[in-house]
């Protein structure tokens, strides 16, 4: 499902296993997809679709309960998971970095912000302490940190949600990647800051020529953003298209349903409808198709391994034997 | 800061008025007449009385309780009926004794047991993680009465590698001018090689017996807490940032996992001063602990009282320290506070 030509980071047939007490989770199996320069890619899915878990194997910092089974993830064209520990560390903060969830538990809870943007500008830049010092207070007025003087000896703990999550981008875009993966930038944010958080993180890329992987649950928002938008369903990657032709016309199912569940100011909450059944259990054995058993579609070929993958226009990829 | 230390100092008050209140009543249930053992075996049911009269204790029980609250307030824990001196003159001389040990002991376990816990919660299933796990089974399940006596058995009586365990020096090494009442420092402090030697080489072996007692504590916090900490949010960040492993390692995970080890710290070193009263006693210290044993032994109030006094005090001592360092390790209990 790829174009690679060019691509900045290419994910392909990328399997991933966790170890749990109750068995093994198959939490990704064979995902593909790719992010070119200074591309804006949106993955989008519910809770446990493998978005998180996809870009954590990507950054190489996967729980160690989990393990990659298969697949490859290339960055301009070198395979970080064949990389030794100290190679692939040169990566990581410098040309790509991760943006995580839920910020404030994600920033060290006794050390001072401006501090944890230093560590990382000291890592990777050639400044000495009182120039890193600047260029972290420079990276505070930018994401629009209100005084950062004052804010750069301050704590996880003094700073409000919308707070930490500035410092967690600025932490993340302190090194100058090439690709920034935003981990559900704005979940757990009130609505005028999470505009104004993304609003940011759009400004960002676009001004540094930054890739970008938006991973969030939800669609509209991440439509509204993204160049292209990678579905994802159960581990499964099921839909990848250009955000208009995705919007216009989704062909996987389950793409149409997720669109059906996002309000737009039109819409009235009748309009709205669930998509039946939840995701799958992951640790059972699951038929080719993981969406099979929700799906109105579904036929006894859907039973048929494996799982198509077909591109169905020039550009748009469908995991489907029946695609609308 | 000096509000919240004065306001820690008032709020451990009533725990040691407890506690004085306590030493009393346990003192006074205590087996035996101490009357009639100052007195001796072979004195009149006369010669007892007067006796019980001299040392006040005929009479009440609220009465005698004024009276010794009276000379607490004075500074006055009593006399040792054995020593025959002030039991706040006793306390002096030897206190030092029972710090330099349990200090060294402690130092000595916090210097094995951290890095260990460290070692053993970066390499899970290592050889590191085996040997803490031997060290803190051995550590929570050998007494110290019989760690001790097999220490002396194996290094004194068959080895030989240490000096007799008959307390702080041996018998032609004169103690150094006291300053401290560290024979360590004040050794140093005298620019005294030989005497600096003599002193450690004596705290071998009980620092040994009281820091492998320790040690299972603290490693196995270390490592608890570590094991957390490296599975933090922050951690990964820390990683995902490319951050260098000792920098991660250290700065990111350590200084984190040090608050419930600081806890444990105080924890241990309150076990240790209890710990101290055998170990004393085995290796003939001239401490507080065996002063205490003896005290208890021959039914002696004013020691025992004056040993428990002293131990209340280092531990709301102790506490302070600690809640002090708390606020030097995480801003969020400076801000509280």
């Amino acid at each position: 499902m790829t174009g690679e030509a060019g691509a900045l980071l290419v994910v392909e047939d990328l399997s991933i296993e966790f170890r749990t007490r109750e068995g093994i989770v198959r939490a990704l199996e064979r995902a593909s997809f790719t992010v070119g320069q200074a591309e804006t890619v949106g993955v989008v899915g519910e809770s446990g679709s493998g978005k998180t878990i996809t870009a954590h194997a990507v950054m190489g910092v996967l729980h160690p309960a989990g393990r990659v089974t298969g697949g490859s993830v290339r960055f301009r064209g070198a395979d970080l998971l064949a990389l030794g520990e100290e190679e692939r560390r040169g990566y990581c903060g410098r040309e790509m970095a991760i943006a995580f969830q839920n910020a404030r538990a994600a920033l060290n809870p006794i050390r001072p912000v401006g501090r944890q943007i230093e560590d990382v500008l000291l890592r990777h830049t050639d400044l000495g302490r009182s120039a890193a010092r600047d260029r972290a207070l420079e990276l505070f007025a930018r994401v629009q940190i209100p005084d950062p003087p004052r804010l750069h000896g301050a704590y996880p703990f003094e700073l409000s949600g919308g707070m930490c999550q500035r410092v967690m981008i600025a932490l993340a875009v302190a090194g100058s990647p090439a690709l920034l993966i935003a981990d559900e930038p704005a979940t757990g944010l009130d609505v005028a800051t999470q505009c104004a958080v993304l609003e940011l993180i759009e400004e960002l890329a676009h001004e540094n020529r930054m890739a970008m992987l938006l991973i969030s649950h939800d669609l509209g928002l991440v439509g509204e953003r993204a160049d292209r938008v990678v579905v994802m369903h159960a581990g499964h990657v099921v839909e990848i298209a250009p955000s208009a032709e995705l919007f216009a016309a989704p062909r996987h199912p389950y793409t149409a349903r997720l669109l059906a569940t996002t309000p737009h100011p039109d819409s009235r909450l009748a309009d709205l409808r669930p998509i039946p059944g939840s995701v799958p259990d992951l640790r059972e054995a699951l038929p080719p198709c993981r969406y099979r058993y929700r799906c109105e579609r579904a036929a006894p070929e859907c039973d048929e391994p494996p799982l198509p993958r077909v591109e169905i226009t020039p550009g748009h990829f469908v995991a489907c034997r029946r695609p609308l | 800061m000096l509000r919240m230390i004065g306001r820690r100092l008032a709020a451990a008050l009533p725990g040691v008025i407890g506690v004085i209140v306590v030493t009393f009543l346990l003192n006074r249930a205590l087996p035996g007449d101490p009357a009639a053992y100052f007195a001796g075996p072979a004195a009149t049911p006369r010669a007892i009385e007067e006796i019980r009269v001299k040392l006040g204790l005929d009479k009440s029980l609220p009465e005698q309780f004024g009276l010794y609250v009276r000379d607490l307030v004075r500074g006055d824990l009593g006399t040792s009926l054995t020593t025959g001196q002030p039991v706040v003159a006793d306390l002096r001389a030897r206190l030092p004794a029972s710090l330099e040990l349990t200090l060294c002991g402690l130092l000595l376990a916090i210097a094995v047991g951290v890095p260990l816990g460290i070692f053993a919660a970066t390499r899970p299933g290592s050889w590191a993680d085996h040997i803490a796990r031997v060290l803190m089974t051995m550590g929570n399940s050998m007494p110290v009465f019989f760690s001790a006596l097999l220490l002396v058995y194996v290094f004194y009586y068959l080895l030989g590698w240490a000096p007799a365990p008959l307390g702080r020096l041996d018998a032609f090494t004169p103690p150094p001018g006291s300053v401290t009442g560290s024979f360590l420092v004040d050794s140093l402090l005298m620019r005294d090689g030989t005497v600096f030697l003599a002193a450690a080489k004596q705290l071998v072996l009980p620092t040994a017996t009281l820091g492998l007692a320790a040690l299972a504590p603290i490693a196995r916090i270390t490592r608890a807490a570590m094991l957390g900490v490296l599975a933090s949010d922050y951690v990964r960040t820390a990683r995902a940032g490319g951050l260098a492993p000792r920098t991660v390692l250290y700065v990111y995970a350590l200084r984190n996992a040090l608050l419930p080890v600081v806890t444990a710290l105080g924890i241990v070193f309150a076990f240790l001063l209890g710990v101290n009263v055998v170990v004393e006693k085995i290796y003939a210290w001239p401490g507080i602990g065996s002063y205490a044993l003896e005290a208890v032994m021959t039914s002696d109030y004013a020691p025992v009282q004056g040993f428990v006094l002293t131990m209340a005090m280092i531990y709301v001592a102790l506490n302070l320290l600690i809640d002090i360092l708390y606020g030097v390790i995480d801003p969020r209990v400076r801000i509280e506070t």
